[in-house]
């Protein structure tokens, strides 16, 4: 087999390998459903209940999504302000740093009390889980602009704006599109955190659901679920930041 | 005090003021069209020099003056090279060379306007270098040497009366360091301008300057002054004769006494 292929078949092969593995390993040690369904009853699950799957998974995505969005022009905004003035780097960082030791799960009540459930709190929480990674992103693209690059424009009386268009945002572009990998799959842990303790709707949801009436395939339906929405979120951000920024992965390092 | 450049007992310490200071007492003065050379101790302050001179850094005391005025911010007419090309790496190498026109005036608010008459510009000054064609390549394609070429070109491109070159050629192997010196050599006897040269490597200094600096260890000032005679148009043979390697003697002697 060339090698060419190796690499492109290897994701199906090794998903394939886990799922014979666990099958195996469900039958031969005899481990009963309600603990660990083999991926056949998964899939069985799947196939019973996939408009209730479709229909949640669609709810958690959207709010995932908008949730994502905001964080990306939020992120944005607030890194490219901080990489702007070193007094408000000095002043934000500390509250930013604060801000996201605090366990999201913790913030859902005051969301639900402020906003009710579903929706809002949702797409909230997603946000504010995903933010950070992409403003601490930005800010040290912009924080690491070389010092002599930096003489050399000043020395043609480059404005600190024109620094920053001309250098600044297209060097902090790889950081960028790189942290997006990082807070779409973080928006999606917020989405469904926020869903499993105040919503109606969404994967979260229907996963504590499947656990009160003792549905345990289901429940792994819905992990599958996410995954896969997981996968192809984060294989969409892969993609763009390829397209985006095709000059900072020049090195065959990664291809290696 | 004349010269196009001229610092006059200039002081100036990095951070807060009453540090220890980078320079002390630097007095020098650089005439239009002259071609001066820096050379000293490393940490010495060369490097500060040229950030007083160009407005990126401002002295405690003394005073500094670029074309009869008093420098009070980035002078704008001088281009800059340094050791490291500094080229931006999502840009063809043409388009680095395009930067300083994008924010020069009267440049900048031509260039939509002039954008194909900019282009032909860098093209021929690719070109006077020994990058021909080569604009549309990013600079991570380029060699070494090649990419320190064209950093030469971007701190040319907008014209300016005053070139300032940091050890433009540290990083370079000797061969290609000697072919560039002719490149910078023919640079300043067709353009005239004013170039301050800073360097380790002494010979270097004595083919290439009119003038050579020797500054003492830090904080440094000028302790001596060098003019090299040696006729125009020099080519590369004259580093053999015995009156290059005189000066060139002499100035290992100062800063070898410079470092004690
Ligand atoms: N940004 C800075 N902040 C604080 N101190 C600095 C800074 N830049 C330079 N210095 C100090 O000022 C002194 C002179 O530095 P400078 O870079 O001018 O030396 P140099 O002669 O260019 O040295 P080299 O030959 O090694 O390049 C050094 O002792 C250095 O420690
Ligand atoms: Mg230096």
């Amino acid at each position: 087999m060339s090698d060419a292929l190796a690499v492109r078949l290897a994701p199906w092969l090794y998903t394939l390998a886990l799922l014979v593995i666990w099958e195996i390993v469900v039958v031969v040690f005899q481990i009963p459903e309600f603990f660990l369904p083999p991926p056949t009853s998964v899939a069985r699950a799947i196939y019973e209940y996939w408009p209730a799957i479709y229909r949640n998974s669609l709810v958690t995505l959207w709010s995932t999504l908008v949730g994502f969005l905001l964080a990306v022009a939020f992120g944005l905004a607030l890194g490219l302000l901080v990489g702007w003035s070193r007094s408000i780097y000095a002043g934000l960082y500390p509250l930013m740093i604060g801000f996201n030791a605090i366990p999201k799960v913790a913030v859902v009540p005051i969301l639900v009390l402020w906003f009710g459930i579903g929706f809002m709190p949702a797409m909230l929480t997603a946000f504010l889980i995903s933010f950070f990674p992409i403003v601490v992103n930005v800010a040290t693209g912009l924080a690491t602009i070389e010092p002599e690059l930096e003489d050399v424009l000043k020395a043609l009386g480059a404005s600190k704006l024109d620094i920053m268009r001309k250098v600044g945002i297209p060097r902090s572009l790889p950081y960028f599109f790189g942290s997006l990998k990082v807070a779409i799959t973080l928006a999606f842990v917020g989405t469904v955190v926020s869903e499993s303790v105040a919503s109606n709707n969404g994967i979260g949801n229907l996963m504590l659901q499947a656990q009160a009436q003792f549905v345990v395939p289901l429940i792994f339906a819905g992990l599958v679920a996410l995954a896969v929405e997981g996968i192809v979120m984060y294989w969409l951000m892969a993609v763009l930041e390829r397209r985006m920024t095709g000059w900072a992965h020049r090195s065959g390092f990664a291809q290696a | 005090m004349s010269g196009f450049v001229s610092l006059h007992e200039v002081s100036h310490a990095y951070g807060v003021a009453g540090g220890p200071p980078a320079v002390e007492s630097l007095t020098l003065s650089v005439n239009r069209g002259e071609f001066a050379a820096v050379v000293g101790p490393s940490g010495c302050g060369k490097s500060t020099l040229m950030k007083l001179a160009t407005g990126l850094q401002f002295p405690y005391h003394g005073t500094v003056m670029v074309a009869g005025q008093h420098v009070t911010k980035p002078v704008k007419i001088a281009g800059m090279a340094f050791q490291a090309p500094t080229l931006l790496p999502w840009r063809t190498t043409l388009e680095n060379l395009l930067l300083p026109l994008e924010i020069v005036e009267p440049y900048r608010s031509q260039m939509r306007r002039k954008k194909a008459e900019y282009v032909a510009r860098a093209e021929a000054l690719l070109a006077s270098v020994g990058l021909g064609g080569q604009g549309d390549k990013f600079p991570w394609q380029l060699s070494g040497g090649m990419q320190m070429r064209a950093s030469l070109c971007r701190a040319l491109i907008h014209e300016p009366q005053l070139l300032m070159l940091d050890e433009p050629f540290g990083a370079l192997d000797a061969f290609t360091r000697e072919e560039l010196w002719g490149v910078i050599r023919d640079l300043h006897a067709a353009s005239g301008i004013t170039v301050v040269l800073v360097t380790h490597d002494l010979r270097e200094a004595v083919f290439l300057a009119d003038r050579v600096f020797v500054m003492s260890a830090r904080p440094g000032r000028v302790i001596e002054e060098r003019v090299v005679g040696l006729p125009r148009p020099r080519d590369l043979e004259v580093t053999f004769t015995s009156e290059f390697q005189d000066i060139v003697h002499e100035l290992r002697g100062y800063i070898v006494r410079a470092r004690q």
